[in-house]
């Protein structure tokens, strides 16, 4: 029997907005063509609230849109002065917490961070470059782990997994110490179409597949021809 | 280190389950002085884990160490008030006679010298755990005792000289700690007769317990401040296979040891609460979460647990009720601060990393292993089982209007009177200044270093929920200290302390700190002061959790109330002022040519 989804609504900087309960405000918007910036979150996978650059500000209060779900009768602050300088804040914090030279990426044109970085205009970070020192850590045979370049994002923590269910990346330390690592016997057997997905699903170009890094030539990427987000600006139409 | 039998042994004690992971890990530390990366393989298999799920675990918490800490392991408490109360001496005093640094084991791996966030001993620093058995005011003299009888083959427990007052004495304690208990009021201190709340409140249904705390307008504890009350009832209410109260006794602010006094002289007023809450949210079980540094406790508070149990005041048919049955077991921690926040509290004690959860789902809802929880400050579930004994009218009437009843307050720093003060709610500073023997304080940091640093001008301010909100923790600022100094410390305490899962704090809190030292060493302008004050914000606001919003606090509360010492450390006359050094950094080239760098104005490079 077709039940009728019970509809809530809610405003995004005054639109109104319409979706179903359990939405979070991140999916609810993208279903109503509002683009809410965001790093961390994959679309299927549990979110994980760990970049903060999709913080919303309702009745005054600060949440991360991708795990707050849309209530009915909520005013979400999103495109608005103080947030999205905020937000490019964030940005600009991973650029100085880890060594991320662009050109050199085999990332670029389809990394994610670098591509918040053009659609917030970031010319030089306002904060110091760290310099960490970091390393390039062969994670089992198939996939190189650069740590110069992951925002822990955990993706890779979320998404991958063996068929018995064992986590296959993870992450060590605390604090700015905090650093991904794997099994290196469960990522040395994943099955290729697995090793290809990290790698794709990394925001950054921390997860390489081994030898095949520059398989499409840098300016015939991603976001080479469009800007982050573009697609679900388009698609309200 | 043939760590095989151990890890057997351990995983076989803990029934192979996952969920008790940091029980298994403590045992191997203990045992073996390190949690090898042999130990994490054999662990990993034997729980059919991976093995960074293991070593995830293993090197969140401070406790742990990879490499071998010590047949004794020293860990010297580097808080502010530690460092006030000689630390500096007592630290060289140990690195002299071991004959190794801080950071660093003996090379026959006898002896391993660390430091540690606050153990909660704030009133008799400074102060050391040695395998787990603290050892308090200590001076370079007892330092090098102490060593000696390291070197001695000692055990650590035989070297404890004297011992504290009251339950500290006794037999199954025997810990040089002191109570310090200066002011007892009627609510948590008082004396407590075993049975005299829990035999009332089964009496009542447990709608109306819940209805006697909220008419007590109890408000937690720990923090928050949130109404003690209505998280039952929220909690009570939600459906699931069983229910849960989880008691955090994580005590982690520094400054705070309150709870630490309450567990060791009132821990029967503690049982007795978490009986009431569960029979009021409908739980069979409870869990006491007990911070590391508290381990010394524990064979103590496990035979408290055990004569209630004789009492039949835990168990089944509580206090003769049929179908009301309550147990407690204890959770210990592992090191680290952000395990009092209580979603982190309940990951770990599911035997997790403790990171904080996202919320909602909230602890009412998806708690202890992800089912109907509440969880509640020791402080709290003691004044609940007194409102069940007094009634909550009695509680109510005492303190403000919005803040009832009386807060137990850990008092350290510059005072004359260290120690415990129980006092209604709604007292000044200058008050309780005046009752510690610190009246010449030029600052009182109230509430840790999430709190707020105020000044002598606001020291009419009361201690209550609409005022001076804290979870307990007091530190006297004397006059001759050196502000900046206490507001670095508690910056490298929240830099240290993060778990590392949100950009804003991980990435931020460091930011903060090298542009508070950046204005420290005099080379900081008007524009870094402003840059805290936006970059502080930020971070309060995009954080995930209660550590990252409150974070930058010291910084921001002493610009606030303060605000002209940092204008003396800067140059008001210019926006820019070159961070860059050049004579420092080619220091060492200039050594080994011999060359001497020509006069050089950082200014005006092109002179
Ligand atoms: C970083 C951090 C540390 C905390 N530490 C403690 C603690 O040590 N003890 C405590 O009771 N609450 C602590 N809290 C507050 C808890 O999250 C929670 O609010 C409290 O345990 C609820 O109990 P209550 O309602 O009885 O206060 C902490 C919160 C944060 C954000
Ligand atoms: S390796 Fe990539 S996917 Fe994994 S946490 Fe780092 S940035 Fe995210
Ligand atoms: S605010 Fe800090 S402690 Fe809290 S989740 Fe973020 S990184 Fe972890
Ligand atoms: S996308 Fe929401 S926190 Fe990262």
């Amino acid at each position: 029997m077709p039940k009728t989804k019970p509809v809530l609504t809610f405003t995004i900087d005054g639109k109104k907005c319409r979706t179903s309960p359990g939405q979070t405000i991140l999916e609810a918007a993208k279903a109503n063509g509002i683009y809410i910036p965001s790093l961390c979150y994959w679309e299927g996978m549990k979110p994980a609230g760990a970049c903060r650059i999709c913080t919303v500000r309702v009745g005054g209060r600060y949440m991360a849109a991708c795990t707050q779900p849309a209530a009915e009768g909520m005013a979400v602050e999103n495109d608005v002065p103080d947030i999205q300088d905020m937000r490019k804040a964030i940005v600009e914090m991973l650029f100085v917490e880890g060594n991320h030279m662009c050109p050199t990426c085999e990332k670029s044109g389809n990394c994610e961070l670098q591509a918040l970085a053009y659609r917030f205009q970031m010319l030089v970070p306002r904060f110091p470059f760290q310099f960490p020192v970091r390393e390039v850590e062969p994670a089992g045979t198939k996939i190189l782990l650069e740590h110069n370049r992951c925002v822990k994002c955990l993706r890779c923590v979320r998404g991958v997994r063996t068929r018995d269910n064992k986590t296959v990346f993870g992450a060590l330390k605390r604090s700015k110490d905090k650093k991904i690592a794997v099994d290196q016997a469960l990522a040395s057997a994943l099955p290729e179409k697995q090793a290809r997905q990290a790698m794709d699903r990394c925001p950054v170009g921390s997860i390489l597949r081994k030898e095949v890094g520059f398989a499409v030539p840098i300016g015939k990427r991603k976001y080479d021809k469009k800007p982050i987000g573009s697609e679900i600006e388009k698609a309200e139409g | 280190m043939p760590s095989k039998g151990l890890v057997t042994a351990a995983l076989g004690r803990h029934r192979h389950d996952r969920a008790r992971l940091i029980d298994i890990l403590r045992d191997i530390q203990a045992q073996a002085g390190c949690v090898s990366p042999e130990a994490v393989a054999e662990i990993a298999a034997g729980l059919g884990v991976s093995t960074v799920a293991v070593e995830g675990v293993a090197t969140f918490y401070h406790f742990f160490s990879a490499r071998p800490a010590g047949t004794y392991a020293v860990y010297l408490n580097d808080n502010i008030v530690s460092v006030m109360k000689g630390r500096a001496a007592v630290a060289a005093a140990f690195e002299k006679a071991v004959g190794c640094k801080f950071g660093e084991t003996t090379p026959d791996g006898r002896i391993g010298l660390h430091r540690t966030s606050c153990i909660g001993m704030n009133d008799q620093e400074p102060a050391a755990l040695i395998n787990g058995v603290v050892f308090t005011s200590l001076t370079p003299a007892k330092a090098r005792v102490i060593v000696e009888g390291m070197k001695a083959g000692m055990d650590p427990k035989a070297m404890v000289a004297s011992f504290g007052d009251g339950a500290n004495a006794s037999k199954i304690v025997r810990a040089m700690v002191k109570n310090n208990i200066r002011k007892e009021g009627p609510v948590v201190l008082a004396p407590f007769r075993s049975g005299s709340a829990i035999k009332k409140a089964v009496k009542l249904t447990p709608e109306e317990v819940i209805a006697e705390v909220k008419k007590s307008n109890l408000l937690g504890r720990g923090g928050a401040g949130f109404p003690t009350g209505l998280k039952w009832e929220f909690c009570r209410r939600e459906k699931g296979e069983a229910h849960y109260v989880v008691c955090n006794a994580d005590e982690g602010e520094p400054g705070t040891f309150k709870d630490r006094v309450i567990l060791t002289e009132r821990p029967h007023l503690l049982f007795e609460g978490m009986a009431v809450a569960g029979y009021a949210v409908g739980a069979k079980e409870g869990v006491l979460y007990l911070r590391a540094e508290y381990a010394y406790l524990l064979p103590y508070l496990q035979k408290v647990l055990a004569d209630l149990r004789k009492k039949g005041l835990l168990g089944k048919k509580i206090a003769g009720k049929t179908g009301f049955s309550f147990d407690i077991t204890i959770k210990l921690g592992a090191g680290a601060y952000v395990c009092g926040e209580e979603s982190a509290l309940l990951q770990s004690a599911q035997g997790e990393r403790g990171e904080p959860r996202d919320r909602p789902p909230f602890p009412v809802s998806s708690g202890y292993r992800f089912l109907p929880t509440t969880v509640n400050n020791v402080e709290t579930l003691c004044a609940a089982a007194r409102i069940l004994e007094k009634g909550g009218a009695w509680f109510k009437d005492m303190g403000t209007a919005r803040s009832a009843g009386t807060k137990v307050l850990s008092v350290s720093g510059d005072c004359k009177k260290p120690g415990v003060y129980e006092v209604p709610f709604g007292l000044t500073v200058r008050r309780l200044l005046e009752m510690a023997g610190g009246t010449d304080a030029r600052a009182v940091q109230v509430g840790g270093p999430s709190g707020c640093c105020i000044s002598r001008g606001q020291f009419d301010r009361a201690i209550a929920f609409e005022d001076l909100a804290t979870g307990g923790s007091v530190i006297v600022i004397g006059p001759q200290r050196k502000l900046f100094e206490v507001i670095h410390n508690f910056m490298e305490f929240f830099v240290e302390e993060s778990c590392g899962w949100c950009v804003p704090c991980r990435a931020g809190n460091p930011l903060l700190l090298r542009k508070l030292e950046k204005i420290m060493s005099g080379k900081g302008t008007p524009s870094d002061i402003a840059d805290l004050e936006s970059w502080g914000k930020t971070i309060k606001a995009m954080s995930r959790c209660g550590l990252g919003q409150t974070s930058p606090n010291p910084i921001l509360t002493t610009i606030q109330n303060f605000r002209e010492l940092y204008e003396s450390k800067v140059d008001r006359n210019r926006d820019f002022k070159p961070e860059f050094d050049l004579a420092e950094s080619v220091k060492a080239a200039s050594e080994i040519t011999g060359q001497k760098l020509a006069a050089h104005d950082p200014e005006n490079p092109h002179a």
